[in-house]
């Protein structure tokens, strides 16, 4: 059966680049705000989603050809790697470091480990959901 | 004054949400519930910027911005499944 969404595929061309910038911002502002890695990675997922909805799973792949389990172990690698740093300057695990930079657009700019940490749950959570979504919709 | 208002205003988006209830569980065919939940979706979006005008706090915009946009994503897959009967599909068949 031919069937014509051009409406909900143009739409969904423009739609994801709202949804992906506003998990950016939702992940960058976790740390002063409501937010964080978890949230901004299932929103992230959700405009993903909403590409797989709207074309199918051989175009978004062709699109983004990532495959979301490296996304977990990249994820896995950094929260660990990011605990462990602290490690090899003789602190307990886990402790977080910050402080203030000088970056040229930003100007001055608090830098948190915290960030890779949460960097790191946001690539575990953006794999997890696209690897349950791609396995349960490709039943044939 | 302005409290009394935003909580009449919170009332009459409950009543609203309960009329479209209706429809979602007696509803004849598919389309009235999808219609009905998107509209419910709708419905919270507002009484949840009422709320946080009420509680004046401005820690639910982000929630609000969310719940707009899992809304439309889940209209979105609900409509593709009464017209093609799957959501996800692998190979598009034109």
């Amino acid at each position: 059966m031919k069937v014509n969404n051009v409406i909900l595929q143009f739409t969904a061309k423009i739609v994801f680049f709202i949804i992906f910038f506003f998990a950016v911002h939702i992940f960058f502002a976790g740390h002063y705000t409501p937010g964080g890695g978890f949230v901004g990675g299932l929103v992230t997922a959700s405009a993903i989603v909403l590409l797989v909805i709207a074309f199918d799973l051989n175009t978004v792949h062709k699109l983004l050809p990532i495959n979301y389990i490296y996304v977990v172990a990249i994820g896995l690698i950094l929260a660990l790697g990011t605990a462990a740093i602290s490690m090899f300057v003789e602190q307990p695990f886990f402790t977080h470091f910050f402080d203030y930079f000088y970056l040229p657009l930003f100007g001055k700019t608090s830098l948190h480990t915290a960030a890779l940490f949460d960097l790191g749950v946001y690539l575990v959570v953006v794999g997890v959901t696209m690897t349950i979504i791609q396995t349960i919709g490709d039943d044939e | 004054m302005k409290e009394i208002i935003l909580f009449i205003a919170l009332a009459l988006f409950m009543v609203a949400i309960f009329l479209i209830l209706y429809r979602v569980i007696v509803g004849p065919s598919m389309p009235d519930r999808a219609m009905g939940l998107d509209t419910i979706g709708v419905n919270l979006v507002s009484a949840m910027a009422i709320v946080s005008i009420i509680l004046s706090t401005t820690a639910f915009l982000e929630a609000i911005l969310i719940l707009g946009i899992l809304s439309f994503i889940g209209t979105i897959a609900f409509s593709k499944y009464i017209e093609r009967g799957d959501i996800i599909e692998r190979k598009r068949d034109r």
